[in-house]
């Protein structure tokens, strides 16, 4: 019995485990350097875009293991009009940021209807959306690069720059407390969930896990907040684009894990023909993956922009690869049907921890793709071996 | 006495929790046409998967002697490689290839890195020449119809040297002259030394070209029939088909039949890839409130395309007819719509059409009916639970919990969870198409016990099922349905299955 239930923890907790033996890894090739408050920080900053995507690019992929190749393009393309908006055009922040928007949903919508409701598959719309939207951002920003430095609002509103941090308001110099604290609430606030939750379960006679497991498991996430807040407190504080990705986060886990909607996405990616006789409209479902889509690759895009403090037509590119590779990495199914935005974002932390620690450990740009490749190649079999019983060959 | 060409020996076969074999001894004369009959699920098609080597051997027990030795077969190409050559229902052609393309697929002529198509395409036509069928090599497969196509699978398996052709339900799609016409090319070839098994439920066409005939009933072998020796009629052929006992295993049920709660008129549907043929031709039912009626016929009558175009036409093209609930016609062009009006349907293919495996129970529970247990589209995940080890515990579903995935479930776990989540979307009828296919004994008697139940509260069940005892044993009322049409209503203590399979064949044989 013991036997089993570590397998079975040992199997749902796989990429944690990974993730913290691969960062143990690099704490001793680096001598700790990757635990340094500013790798810690620039981590986030660095990645802000992945997480965001691959949130995104979740959802498609549980409709079926549908990918969007054209985020990258797309990202490219939002963030050159913003930048052509403000700058050239003088026109007002808020405007531009709502046409940037308008745009993402725009482009969402319209891939979204031939996947959805005319049935092209979405690897060929996308590729062409992909080619269509990196040629428009060339032409938007007619070759050129247009510095968005002098938009401070804009850049501090999404976290690029050097001080784009949340300011101190009891600051006494060298520990940033307002980011100490955030995370202590932080804390409360999820125990204070989870407890209540526990609380109203057993009240109405449900089943509730063991109390020891559930004790471990608030404890180490309590931990970790705690000390991912103490060493950001150390830098200079909360990176404000950290704000845009925990929102992200929170409203998408939330939205799939207990809306009607959310289940609709399990649903479809895991049977499309039962979900129809369940009177679920399906095309739909396909068609919110690809809207919703749009619309964060044009947030993706503005992070972008305001990081770079500048709109260039190369930005983007590979994004989708890094948004794919994640969600894979990060437990979801090939197949559709499986997979967790909490599981993609630790996908997406692994995917910036190795990053990262290949680069302070001074590895080739080049090495680093391969590594990267056989990651993704990696986490993938074990999803579709241990799916078969752990058969490595298919049965022909 | 002829030379035994085949030989199957106490052939048994397991699948998972049912004997699908029990011990069946089949005997082939070289050069005869040997029929093999049965009902639906005996058997018939899982034995010549043993012969052909789709269930590998060491799969199954008992021996294969063909031509005199013992086979030993890992996959098709073994049993192909000793002029074995299966012929399946479904046929297995790919339509934008040609013909001839199609004929040499997985046995190209030529070299392995150069087809010989000048070879390819003359051995095709000679083949097709042979089986009679007018067309050329080069033509798609697309662009011709299912009997011919039929006959492109017939030149394919001799384009493989067949030597024994096993034809699973050749005619079951083709017309009366198309029928006809490969009767006759399977007597040609007897008479060219070729040995033929057919499996078909068309009895006549079944007296007409078989020498010998083996009746399986429920995985085991009955009797063999010899033209020469014994009666062949259609009604000895249904006698061994069905005579089984009828014993106490349907739960009684005092009826409370009421008013009129469906009723379907002059109900048309036409295939929705070959938009020409008619599935659902002309069907007029209906169901009371508090009754059980049966919907018997053999795979392939258009019982589940019936069942599925009313469902918020879910099926099929060109619907046409009407459909009256409580005495008013409705329209029910959407899948929301059917369930809105309080209508289920309860696929036959529950892992296929009804079921998400790589779900818990509970999120498969309350699928179909969201809004019950949702405000503002936020789920109360509590209220879901709760619902969820309710219907477990109403129909006795057997798991450690509502968040086992269903995946994991035995056959008639499945299909109580399948159950449960239509009787949660609360309908006045619920249409169920082979309820207790694939499951045990103990679980079908279950199931009978959930339906007694749900009529007991006034709702009315439409019950698709090829088993003919469990129509018998449950129905109130019975439409026996073949080749698309209603071809009887059979009602009272004096139906038996021989009436109702005689209903059927009947039908059959007129062909129309």
């Amino acid at each position: 019995m013991n036997k089993i239930k570590t397998a079975d923890f040992i199997k749902k907790y796989t990429m944690i485990i990974v993730l913290i033996v691969v960062t143990g890894f690099f704490a001793w090739r680096t001598g700790g350097a990757i635990l340094l408050p500013m790798n810690v920080s620039s981590l986030i900053s660095q990645n802000a875009y992945v997480f965001i995507l691959a949130t995104g690019m979740l959802l498609c992929i549980l409709t079926g293991g549908n990918i969007d190749l054209s985020v990258g393009s797309v990202v490219c393309f939002v963030g050159a009009i913003g930048a052509v908006l403000m700058v050239n055009m003088k026109v007002n922040m808020w405007v531009a940021i709502l046409v940037m928007f308008l745009v993402g949903i725009l482009i969402g919508a319209f891939q979204g209807f031939w996947i959805a409701f005319v049935r092209i598959p979405p690897f060929i719309v996308t590729l062409a959306g992909m080619l269509v939207f990196r040629g428009l951002s060339n032409v938007v920003l007619d070759g050129m690069t247009i510095s968005i430095k002098d938009c401070t609002t804009f850049v501090n509103l999404f976290g690029g720059g050097a001080n784009c941090y949340i300011p101190d308001f009891f600051g006494n110099g060298s520990l940033n407390m307002t980011c100490l604290l955030a995370g202590v609430i932080a804390t409360v606030l999820y125990i204070g969930f989870q407890m209540k939750d526990r609380i109203t379960k057993s009240k109405k006679g449900y089943e509730v896990g063991s109390m020891g497991a559930a004790v471990a498991k608030m404890v180490l996430i309590s931990a970790v907040i705690l000390v991912f807040s103490y060493r950001l407190a150390q830098h200079k504080g909360i990176p404000s684009v950290l704000i845009w990705v925990i929102v992200v986060i929170m409203v998408y886990a939330y939205i799939t894990s207990n809306t009607t909607t959310g289940r609709y996405f399990y649903a479809v990616g895991g049977n499309e023909k039962a979900t129809k006789l369940s009177g679920i409209n399906t095309n739909k479902v396909y068609f919110i993956a690809y809207l919703n889509m749009g619309f964060l690759a044009a947030l993706a895009g503005m992070v972008t922009i305001a990081r770079m403090t500048s709109a260039q037509p190369t930005y983007g590119q590979n994004y989708e690869m890094d948004a794919i590779g994640s969600c894979f990495i990060g437990g979801a199914s090939a197949y559709g049907g499986i997979g967790t935005v909490p599981g993609v974002i630790v996908g997406a932390v692994l995917m910036g921890v190795i990053n990262l620690g290949m680069s302070l450990m001074g590895v080739d740009q080049n090495w680093q793709k391969v590594v990267k490749g056989l990651v993704l190649l990696a986490a993938v079999i074990f999803d579709v071996v241990s799916k078969r019983g752990g058969k490595l060959i298919a049965k022909n | 006495m002829a030379k035994i060409l085949l030989e199957m020996k106490n052939i048994t076969k397991t699948f998972p929790g049912v004997k699908a074999l029990d011990n069946v001894n089949l005997k082939v004369e070289e050069g005869e046409i040997h029929a093999l009959v049965g009902e639906n699920g005996a058997g018939k098609s899982t034995l010549m998967n043993v012969l052909s080597g789709i269930y590998p051997y060491g799969s199954y027990e008992g021996d294969i002697i063909y031509d005199g030795e013992v086979c030993k077969f890992d996959t098709i190409k073994d049993s192909e490689a000793k002029g074995i050559v299966i012929i399946h229902q479904e046929l297995a052609l790919i339509p934008y290839m040609t013909i001839a393309e199609n004929m040499f697929l997985g046995n190209e002529r030529g070299t392995k890195y150069k087809i010989n198509w000048n070879e390819t395409n003359d051995r095709a036509s000679e083949l097709l020449k042979t089986v009679g069928l007018k067309e050329t090599p080069q033509t798609l497969i697309k662009d011709i119809g299912v009997g011919k196509q039929q006959l492109v699978e017939i030149a394919k398996a001799l384009a493989k040297n067949a030597k024994l052709l096993i034809l699973d339900e050749p005619t079951a799609s083709l017309n009366e002259d198309d029928s006809k016409a490969l009767l006759e090319l399977l007597l040609k070839f007897k008479k060219e030394g070729m040995t033929s098994i057919i499996i078909s439920h068309k009895l006549n066409e079944v007296s007409y070209v078989a020498d010998k005939i083996t009746v399986i009933r429920d995985g085991a072998t009955i009797e063999t029939l010899d033209k020469k020796t014994d009666d062949i009629s259609e009604g000895r052929i249904i006698k061994g088909m069905v005579g089984r006992e009828l014993s106490d295993r349907f739960p009684k049920r005092e009826s409370h039949i009421g008013d009129v709660m469906m009723e379907v008129k002059d109900w048309n549907v036409y295939h929705p890839l070959y938009t020409e043929r008619k599935v659902v031709d002309n069907v007029s039912i209906k169901v009371k409130k508090g009754e059980v009626v049966g919907i018997s016929g053999l795979m392939g009558a258009g019982r589940t395309e019936l069942a599925m175009s009313l469902f918020g036409k879910s099926y099929g093209d060109k619907i046409s007819g009407q459909l009256f609930i409580n005495g008013k016609e409705v329209h029910l062009n959407s899948v929301q719509e059917a369930i809105k009006h309080k209508l289920a349907y309860v696929t036959e293919d529950r892992k296929g059409n009804g079921l998400i495996l790589s779900n818990p129970i509970k999120i498969n529970t309350t699928l179909a009916n969201l809004d019950a247990i949702s405000k503002h589209s936020i789920i109360d995940k509590d209220k879901e639970y709760a619902v969820a080890v309710e219907y477990k515990e109403k129909l006795k579903t057997k798991c450690p919990s509502v968040e086992q995935n269903v995946g994991n479930l035995s056959g008639g776990n499945q299909q109580k969870v399948l159950l449960a989540k239509w009787m949660f979307a609360d309908p006045d009828v619920l249409i169920l198409d082979e309820p207790t296919r694939g499951i045990d004994v103990g679980a079908k008697y279950e199931i009978y016990c959930i339906i007694n139940q749900l009529v007991a509260e006034g709702k009315s069940v439409i019950m698709i099922s090829s088993e003919m005892p469990e129509i018998l044993g449950m129905c109130d009322r019975i439409y026996v349905m073949n080749e698309g049409r209603i071809v009887g209503e059979l009602e009272g203590s004096e139906v038996t299955q021989e009436l109702i399979m005689s209903h059927i064949l009947k039908a059959s044989s007129k062909g129309e």
